[in-house]
């Protein structure tokens, strides 16, 4: 079929250029969605909506039938809607298999409309979060994800071993195809820039699947005659069930603080894997164990396992993109926090720091990461009951790491020149945040400020968890790019240049961040994370509000209508305060106050998360994480001004 | 006949049984579907009488599973809300929140009143399909 991927009809997606414009109207039609609801009316009012929609439809109503339809024809879907409250299999788990064996964008839905449940779907990595009744307006717009996820894809491919030149030119081509596809010139610029790596995503169909294909995934490399396997640069590992153990036992065997991408490689001995894709894998699944652990909790685990992976591969770090991103960006602000927390643990942990023990967590982890696993403790990096110096501490680990992070990434970034950070365009808001930041205070090598978060007016506010990790890799990146951004073309884009941040607005159409977005496009460049689309259209639209309000179909998140505030959100938190950017009031909610690297623009919708303070620095940031983490019923009430470290309840 | 359909119409969404989402269901119908929303309503009818039934039995039961009940109910709010009906997940709010605080009184009462919209919806959108052939 035509591009399987989006426009099966206009086979836009097809690699090729041809008929690109007559892509351009048939796009997104054809695009190819699974729908699963036990409740029979709902999904009958579903199909049909989405038939009006003209897209192709597959109904189910069990959660483990969707997965082995999507199991036994891995590229047969671009997307998935999933309820959340579903008798077999909790939506939410079905959301972190999906994201974690095909990668495809998924969306939640479901009458509930409480926060503190939209939360969780950010967290667990959904782009969307649709509450019932769904309208129309909200499913029409759902082909963004889509799209945006195969940009940050193409984009983020951080291993760009080889063949950059000839991937990047196929990717510009792509991009540019894709671009005119989509009619956005923003696109193809930062296609072109970005193209880098993960070349292959020549046909974004199948992004992952093409690149994984190349890749020689467990499956064998099947489908390589489809696309352009040939140009395919290193096209992503789709990380099937088998590989997945495989990398399991690896880590296990290793051991969850040990497990080191490098030794994980060796010991799968899987034939085409990189250290990279091992290395975001990692970071994923210790968000995943991080999550499972409780996201409540805040539990520092996940930030070793994110700064293990981050420092274990900081070559990685590009690499960042989708995958980790994506982690990331499923990790709610709690997430985030916890990343950030990991992330500052780690450095922290590394060098003996006492405070986050983070490591500790990561072992807990490690041995879990199996879907059922309900508890895992994950210390998500927020650094319960961390001292306000240990907090210090950590942030300055973060900055080194950063700094380290930044350096590689500098390095990289550099290599790659088209490359967007993928870092920068997932994690978006929280991520944005930092990288904004990082942008516009003149390269602040290394973050020391986190902890007074007073040099970097980067998000820092993000909490000081993982998330920040990323961010601060993100940040350091942005700042050594700085310049180097402010060639790619990001702005118009914000897909393509910044992650996540702001960024999505030209998606979500989100008003508030746009301007938003451009700074962090700029600063981004490099980061963009491919997979967190959901984070940047989020960090725009987390408008709590609006989500709650059902579908508003214009943003990103249409229905969620997270979009708006997302952005402002993030900057809120971080930019109110440093930066000169128009600081968002209210910490949007943790994601949201990450991905806004910019902050300026995104006025965070404070009310939706109810985050109307804004974090000065990243204690506040962090308590309000630790708060919103476990200290109770964080619900509407991100109010961390009152929060200090020391109150969170550990 | 169309006025009568009309009529029955206006009244329904007057009187709060349903809501704009029932416009958004009309407006899916189309040449090609033509009895879409008819569908949609005799398959609502049909899950939720068996919802119904299971609360019904959980409730005899008398051993109050609050838990239980609410999974139920959040179900039937679901899917009550997709098709607009509007006083029927009035109630089904109603139920969550007694289960939430375990007030089982306030279920069974809530519970007696949501059967209540629930027939009679039933019996006004019959009228209102049968009007409309």
């Amino acid at each position: 079929m035509m591009n399987r991927g989006l426009g099966s009809g206009g086979g836009s997606s097809s690699g090729k250029n041809q008929g690109g414009e007559a892509v351009v109207e048939m796009f997104p039609s054809g695009l190819r969605v699974l729908v699963v609801d036990d409740d029979p009316t709902c999904l009958m009012i579903l199909e049909r909506m989405l038939r009006t929609c003209l897209y192709e439809v597959t109904k189910c109503n069990r959660a483990e039938m969707a997965l082995s339809l999507l199991r036994k024809n891995k590229h047969g879907f671009d997307i998935v809607i999933s309820d959340v409250h579903m008798p077999d299999m909790d939506g939410f788990k079905l959301l972190e298999h999906v994201g974690l064996e095909m990668d495809l964008p998924v969306i939640m839905m479901s009458a509930d409309d409480s926060k503190s449940v939209v939360l969780k779907g950010v967290t667990h990595g959904a782009v969307d979060y649709l509450i019932k009744p769904v309208r129309m307006e909200a499913l029409k717009n759902i082909w963004q994800h889509v799209v945006r996820k195969r940009r940050t894809e193409w984009s983020g491919v951080p291993t760009h071993s080889g063949s950059v030149e000839e991937t990047g030119e196929r990717q510009r081509q792509q991009q540019q195809r894709e671009a005119v596809s989509r009619g956005e010139e923003d696109g193809a610029d930062d296609n072109n820039s970005s193209s880098v790596n993960e070349g292959g995503n020549n046909n974004w169909r199948n992004s992952s699947s093409s690149s994984s294909r190349k890749r020689k995934e467990e499956e064998g490399g099947e489908e390589q005659g489809d696309e352009d396997a040939s140009n395919l640069k290193k096209p992503r590992v789709v990380w099937s069930v088998e590989l997945h153990q495989q990398f399991v036992a690896a880590v296990n065997q290793l051991g969850v603080e040990k497990a080191v991408p490098k030794k994980i490689l060796e010991l799968m001995n899987v034939p085409g894997l990189t250290r990279e894709n091992v290395a975001s894998h990692l970071q994923k699944y210790r968000i995943y164990l991080r999550r499972l652990g409780g996201v409540s909790q805040h539990q520092g685990s996940l930030n070793n396992s994110f700064m293990t992976s981050q420092d274990a591969s900081f070559g990685s770090l590009p690499t960042l993109n989708g995958f980790d991103l994506q982690a990331l960006a499923q990790l709610p602000a709690q997430s985030l926090a916890q990343l950030q927390a990991a992330g500052l643990g780690r450095p922290a942990a590394m060098n003996s720091k006492p405070g986050l023990h983070v490591s500790s967590s990561i072992v807990d982890e490690r041995s879990v990461f199996s879907f059922d696993n309900p508890k895992m403790n994950l210390l998500h990096g927020v650094p319960t009951g961390m001292e306000p110096r240990q907090l210090a501490g950590l942030q300055q680990h973060r900055m080194t790491i950063q700094q380290q992070i930044a350096a590689v990434r500098a390095g990289h970034s550099l290599q790659n020149n088209g490359m967007r950070m993928p870092l920068a365009s997932q994690p978006q808001q929280p991520f944005s945040r930092p990288q904004q930041s990082s942008i516009r205070q003149p390269m602040l090598p290394n973050r020391s400020g986190f902890s007074g978060r007073s040099s970097i007016p980067e998000s820092s506010r993000v909490l000081p968890t993982t998330s920040y990790t990323n961010l601060a890799a993100q940040q350091q990146h942005s700042m050594a790019f700085s310049n180097f951004q402010q060639e790619l073309p990001v702005n118009s884009f914000p897909l393509a240049s910044a992650p996540g941040l702001s960024v999505r607005k030209p998606h979500s159409s989100s008003s508030s961040s746009s301007s938003y977005r451009e700074e962090f496009n700029s600063s981004e460049a490099g980061f963009s994370t491919p997979s967190y689309d959901m984070f940047s259209s989020r960090q725009n639209d987390w408008d709590l509000r609006s989500m709650l309000s059902p579908h508003q179909d214009s943003q990103a998140y249409s229905s969620s209508s997270m979009s708006r505030n997302n952005n402002t959100a993030v900057a809120a938190t971080d930019h109110s305060r440093n930066h000169h950017q128009q600081t968002p009031q209210g910490m949007v909610s943790h994601h949201q106050v990450y991905g806004n690297g910019g902050g300026s623009s995104v006025k965070v919708k404070s009310e939706t998360m109810g985050f109307h303070e804004q974090y000065s620095n990243q204690e506040d940031l962090m308590s309000a994480l630790l708060k919103q983490e476990g200290i109770g019923p964080v619900d509407t009430e991100f109010d961390f001004d009152a929060y200090s470290i020391d109150d969170i309840p550990v | 006949m169309q006025r009568q359909v009309a009529l029955i119409k206006q009244s329904l969404f007057d009187q709060g049984y349903l809501d704009e989402q029932f416009i958004e269901l009309e407006e899916l119908q189309d040449d090609a579907n033509p009895n879409f929303v008819e569908e949609v309503a005799t398959l609502y009818f049909k899950d939720s009488a068996r919802l119904i039934s299971n609360i019904e039995q959980a409730l005899e039961r008398g051993s109050f599973d609050f838990n239980r009940l609410d999974n139920y109910m959040h179900q039937f709010k679901g899917s009550s809300t997709s098709i607009g009906a509007s006083k029927v997940k009035t109630e089904c709010t109603m139920f969550r929140e007694y289960c939430r605080v375990g007030n089982a009184e306030g279920c069974l009462r809530t519970f007696k009143q949501l059967k209540k919209e629930h027939a009679t919806l039933r019996k006004k959108l019959e009228q209102y399909f049968q009007a409309s052939k």
